[in-house]
């Protein structure tokens, strides 16, 4: 608690102390009863203060004016304990409300604490200088111990180390920095001393970039919020209407028209309960604090959000499109097999690694991989590239041959066909057919469960638009359970085919597209939410997306859905909830039923219950 | 231009006031107030001195809550 809460917090205790005391005591109706006044100014000489000054500047509808109104209005009718129960509740209420928020306010920046104080500089004499991370230039060699926040983006020049990026992915899979890697800020050094050759500012690194992105997105303000500043506009000073009507109407109709005595006190009590319910607090602290965390909660999983907008328009996702490549798959070519092999696998493998050593071809390096071992060149001979085909060489002594059909087909040997998707490299030995390596691009390995957990959260449709060949597309798409599959496509042809489906599905229905943000930029701002995934270090995709994932794991999109369709259910219930009560306790004022004391007591306790379900949506670790 | 200044309020509604507030000052294009981050962000007209126009923003702030703050 700050000063200022605390003195608060002292006031509402002595008030209390003091109203207790003089409950106590035997006042009886006289004129002693005057000394409620004593914890009703405790309590509320500042709200009398800015009353008075809310006067001034012609403030009729400030929650303090109303609320001096209210209670001196009580106290004028001869009502003092009601008069300072109110004062008492009210603070309470506001001392909570301030509390709660400071406190969510400092959870989630510390949430966010990734922002690193300093960086390490080698002086000439070899000693470590700390300097303000601001400070360093581009090119700067800096140096980062164990246990230390690399400050800024740069590559490794010197040494090698574990990386934990679970502050910026949500991932705790450590991942391993060696000479020449690059590395990007925020991450935690684990294990060894790393010298840095710093590639980028400070302000342009990620870790400047990331918390610049989270703390601005709660001003991008969702429809749900815009709802609310203008409901609290108009619902002030509807109640405080609707409670001038309440005193003057039933006492004027009740005289003229029914020939009953007016019973002012009776209405005018009512009416001032109506000016107690009139602060929309509740309601107006409660949605931006839900989507505060939601947003918080959402980049501790390593979900970035750039605005409480996008997280409603998420929430009713209906149709999930995906880029295939760099998305759904790794983006490296592998070998996923080896069939029809006459030899033992290793050993065709070892051959087509050595024939294959001499050329650079993405191929050949897959090859290379796959084999794992260092090629020896003395054991290769009369290496023959034919371009378009393939090469010939002899092995040991042995005349291999790998490459296409078409080599085959030259060389007379007849292959067999290969009905999978990816490319493939037939191998003939000693003039006969030996086999072939297929060599695709691997899915990434939560692919599938990935497309499952879509389903499983209500995606109606999903679809994946690649421009690789329509086969190896199908067979894709078929093994993750994808619903609709467009291949061959240029990426203006992804444009195209994204505005088809926005056209096709329906009115509330939100379209999303995923991509791994390499010139898919135009579809990512063209969809309703485009999400940029694996975007650590990538500018384009942070700018062009409206959600980023920091890791390229695609089971992450089933869970940003997740957890805005759980921010978007506490932002309903609390709108639901605060509006009801407040409908109910203005109902039941009216007719009497409710007091001064049930509609502050109903008022502060919707506050307190909707500030604690707004801070639910912090956790999002069990979605 | 757009500048951001923090800000001290105490409460949401409050906050919604000062938006208002700020956005009815002369010299004004656009600006909003983030009552989670405390931070107000205000959009100059072109020719206009900030540091002028933030006087008035101020003033009129204080106008409609008078418990409020703008560090300047």
């Amino acid at each position: 608690m700050n000063k200022k809460q605390k003195k608060v917090l002292y006031r509402i205790i002595a008030a209390a102390i003091c109203m207790v005391v003089l409950l106590l005591l035997p006042l009886g109706e006289g004129p002693l009863r005057l000394l409620f006044l004593i914890p009703y100014l405790i309590i509320g000489y500042d709200i009398l203060i800015k009353a008075g000054k809310g006067i001034l500047n012609r403030q009729v509808f400030d929650e303090n004016f109303l609320m001096a109104v209210a209670t001196l209005g009580a106290i004028l009718l001869g009502e003092y304990t009601e008069g300072v129960a109110v004062m008492l509740f009210y603070q309470i209420g506001e001392l909570f409300q301030s509390y709660a928020v400071g406190k969510s306010r400092r959870n989630i920046s510390q949430l966010m604490d990734i922002r690193p104080d300093y960086a390490n500089i080698e002086g000439e004499d070899g000693s470590l200088l700390q300097v303000d991370p601001d400070e360093v230039e581009i090119g700067t060699l800096i140096l980062v111990q164990p246990g230390e926040k690399i400050p800024i983006d740069g590559v490794v020049e010197e040494g090698k180390s574990t990386l934990n990026t679970s502050a910026l992915t949500g991932e705790s899979l450590p991942r391993d920095a060696v000479e020449g890697d690059e590395v990007i800020s925020g991450c935690i050094n684990l294990t060894g001393v790393l010298k840095i050759r710093t590639t980028r500012e400070f302000g342009e690194s990620t870790v400047s970039k990331i918390l610049d992105l989270v703390e601005n997105a709660s001003s991008r303000k969702s429809r749900s919020e815009n709802f609310i500043s203008k409901f609290a506009k108009y619902y002030t000073p509807a109640v405080c209407y609707g409670a001038v009507a309440l005193a003057i109407l039933p006492p004027l109709v009740r005289m003229l028209f029914l020939s009953l005595t007016p019973e002012w006190n009776v209405w005018v009590f009512r009416a001032l309960t109506f000016l107690v319910i009139s602060c929309p607090c509740a309601l107006v602290i409660s949605i931006p604090l839900s989507f505060f965390a939601g947003i918080g909660g959402a980049s501790k999983a390593g979900v970035l959000v750039k605005g409480s907008n996008y997280l409603e328009t998420l929430s009713q996702a209906k149709c999930v499109v995906f880029d295939k490549t760099g998305t759904m798959t790794q983006g490296v070519f592998e070998v996923s097999g080896i069939y029809h092999n006459t030899l033992e696998k290793e050993q065709l493998l070892e051959y087509a690694a050595l024939a294959e050593s001499y050329s650079t071809h993405p191929i050949s390096k897959s090859l290379q991989k796959a084999y794992g071992k260092s090629v020896d060149k003395s054991r290769i001979a009369d290496v023959e590239e034919i371009s378009g085909n393939g090469v010939t060489a002899l092995i040991d002594g042995r005349p291999v041959a790998a490459g296409n059909e078409k080599l085959m087909k030259r060389l007379g040997i007849t292959c067999a066909e290969c009905t999978e998707a990816g490319t493939v490299v037939h191998m003939a030995v000693d003039g006969s057919y030996a086999g072939y390596i297929l060599i695709s691009d691997l899915l990434k390995p939560h692919a599938k469960e990935a497309v499952a957990a879509l389903k499983q959260v209500g995606i109606k449709k999903t679809v994946m638009l690649t421009g690789d060949r329509k086969l190896a597309a199908e067979q894709v798409a078929a093994e993750l359970g994808i619903d609709q599959v467009y291949s061959e496509l240029l990426p203006a042809d992804k444009v195209s085919r994204v505005e088809e489906l926005l056209q096709e599905k329906g009115r509330k229905d939100q379209l999303v597209f995923v991509g791994d943000g390499i010139n898919d930029a135009p579809v990512l701002s063209r969809a309703d939410i485009g999400i940029a995934m694996g975007a650590l270090g990538s500018d384009a995709a942070i700018e062009a997306a409206d959600v980023v994932l920091m890791d390229d794991d695609p089971i992450k999109i089933a869970k940003a859905i997740r957890i805005a369709r759980k921010c978007i259910r506490i932002v309903y219930e609390n709108i639901y909830f605060a509006i009801g009560v407040k409908v109910i306790c203005l109902i039941l004022g009216a007719v009497g039923i409710a007091n001064m004391w049930v509609a502050i007591f109903a008022d502060v306790g919707v506050m307190v219950l909707a500030v604690v379900n707004a801070i639910r949506a912090l956790s999002v670790r069990k979605l | 231009m757009k500048k951001t200044y923090k800000i001290e309020v105490d409460c949401a509604n409050c906050a919604n006031k000062m938006e208002e507030a700020a956005k009815k000052t002369a010299g004004v294009k656009d600006a909003g107030v983030n009552f989670m981050t405390l931070k107000m962000w205000v959009e100059f007209e072109d020719g206009t001195e900030p540091k002028v126009v933030m006087q008035d923003v101020l003033k009129n702030c204080k106008k409609v809550e008078d418990d409020c703050e703008i560090y300047l």
